[in-house]
């Protein structure tokens, strides 16, 4: 994809980072796209999670759906695999009436050699009101944001190594389902973070919501260069930073973004970063063990915790749903008013 | 002067023992609309000395005006009691105006079910309407200005206010 959009003057793929605001949030403050978790407010998150809350208790009833998004068309162009977010976001957006319309670029025009902005110019024109997009570039969602016609909203469901908004949003509901107030949690986030654009928007929701205290834990080559600016304490060793935690996030290793050998061999990882049931009873008795998925059993994580007690792993995939229909009907409600 | 709730609420449940005894209806789900609804059907339930616990309905996700007012900002979830199907319903609102909320509980309603029937009590009916719904079992008829509407606040003590229209509300 970088070569064809090199190709289209002024489409220069933006740096992500600063004043994303101006371009997620109306002049009212409320959400138009979701971009990425950085520089919203407390509020904010927690109207989300409020919102999802009333969503999730809708699996009770006879006919899982509500009329909310009725007449919309939503397009997952994902150009890059994934099962669980674009399945999830189809089955959010199916839940809220709206039509659904998925596009796997891989397979379609980006081969022919059609440009991103043609890509989107052409679904434009059939009038569409919603974007979920994934891409392996950093502000690939930004980009898009920037050039759709007003009206239309783009959700973020992963851009490089930047950001994954909604993961994170599911992650805090899965916690605060589990726990309540985050001002007394100990979260430790473990592993790959270097490559992970889930880390990223995890850290800044858990510190948006005001966690106790957040740790990152990951040997040194797994690590991003600023890593002390994102405001988390840095545990180079497992045992160390899983004592006493309340919640543990263990990342996926990234092994398709590994370009260059960050690692010995994945059974030395194991032996060293891998959460193995000796491992989690340092933890807190009553902790949470998190995976935003797919799982690398017996890589990152042992097949006993997966599947264990403490495995809160399927509950995040459920919440998922109610997450992504929260913020499908604020960001077309936003367009609104 | 605006009624007085507590003896409209005990002309209601007279209303609602005859209506319910003449339909040979013995156990009904008594289900009340957000937030002024949950609190008269509350008060409805216990003079007509219903066990089933209190249905509420939260109608926002079925609202005809989101696209152009948006998401309300607090959305209680909807909690029903049971499965709904082959049960009579009695729905209660505070205010009966343009029919519009009354319309989008039917909807959700039937989401949970296919109840038996559904009756419609409202605290207040007042002029407006602009579907075709209206009540079995009334508190008070009032006749109100166009810039004028009557509000439930409560829920301890429960009282009727006339204020002047907010145009957010005109749809509700």
């Amino acid at each position: 994809m970088t070569e064809t959009l090199i190709a289209h003057p002024g489409a220069r793929l933006p740096e992500p980072g600063p004043l994303p605001n101006r371009l997620q949030l109306t002049d009212d403050g409320q959400l138009r796209h979701m971009l990425t978790i950085e520089g919203l407010n407390r509020e904010l998150l927690t109207e989300i999670l409020d919102t999802a809350e009333s969503f999730a208790n809708m699996n009770e009833k006879a006919v899982k759906k509500v009329p909310l998004l009725r007449g919309k068309t939503i397009v997952n162009l994902f150009f890059e695999a994934s099962t669980r977010t674009r399945t999830t976001f189809e089955l959010a957006a199916k839940r809220l009436s709206a039509d659904v319309l998925n596009v796997n670029i891989n397979t379609s025009s980006a081969v022919k050699g059609e440009s991103l902005l043609d890509t989107l110019r052409n679904i434009e024109a059939m009038n569409v009101d919603m974007f979920v997009v994934r891409h392996e570039e950093s502000g690939t969602a930004h980009f898009i944001a920037r050039h759709v016609a007003p009206g239309i909203s783009v959700l973020n469901a992963g851009d490089g190594r930047h950001a994954h908004p909604t993961q994170a949003l599911l992650d805090m509901f899965t916690i605060r389902r589990h726990k309540g107030d985050f001002t007394k949690l100990k979260v430790a986030i473990v592993g790959d973070i270097l490559h992970s654009r889930v880390a990223r928007s995890q850290i800044h929701a858990l510190n948006i919501l005001q966690t106790g205290e957040v740790r990152v834990v990951a040997p040194c080559s797994l690590l991003p260069a600023n890593v002390d600016q994102l405001g988390v304490h840095v545990y180079n060793d497992l045992d160390a930073g899983l004592k006493d935690v309340d919640v543990i996030i263990m990342l996926r290793l990234q092994r398709e973004r590994m370009e260059h050998a960050h690692l010995p061999s994945e059974h030395e990882y194991y032996q060293l970063f891998g959460l193995t049931s000796r491992r989690l009873q340092l933890a807190h008795p009553t902790c949470l063990v998190m995976h935003p998925g797919p799982a690398n059993r017996g890589v990152e994580i042992e097949s006993a915790v997966a599947d264990g007690p403490h495995s809160v792993i399927l509950e995040q995939v459920t919440y998922g749903i109610s997450v992504r229909m929260a913020v499908m009907s604020m960001v077309m409600g936003a367009h609104q008013a | 002067m605006t009624p007085d709730v507590p003896t409209l609420l005990d002309d209601m449940a007279e209303q609602a023992r005859h209506y319910l005894k003449t339909h040979g209806i013995e156990q009904p789900i008594v289900v009340g609309i957000h937030s002024g609804g949950v609190w008269i059907a509350e008060h409805l339930r216990e003079r007509l000395g219903v066990e089933r616990p209190l249905g509420k309905l939260d109608i926002s996700f079925y609202r005809d005006d989101f696209s152009r007012i948006g998401m309300h900002p607090q959305v209680r979830p909807s909690e029903l009691p049971e499965d709904l199907d082959g049960e009579h319903v009695l729905l209660v609102d505070d205010v009966l105006f343009t029919g519009r909320t009354i319309r989008a509980a039917l909807n959700e309603l039937f989401d949970y079910g296919r109840p038996a029937s559904v009756t419609l009590a409202a605290l207040v009916e007042r002029d407006g309407r602009e579907l075709p719904i209206e009540a079995a079992i009334v508190g008070a008829h009032m006749e109100l200005g166009p810039a004028e509407q009557i509000k439930l606040r409560g829920p301890e003590p429960l009282r009727l206010e006339r204020v002047a229209i907010d145009p957010e509300d005109l749809e509700a």
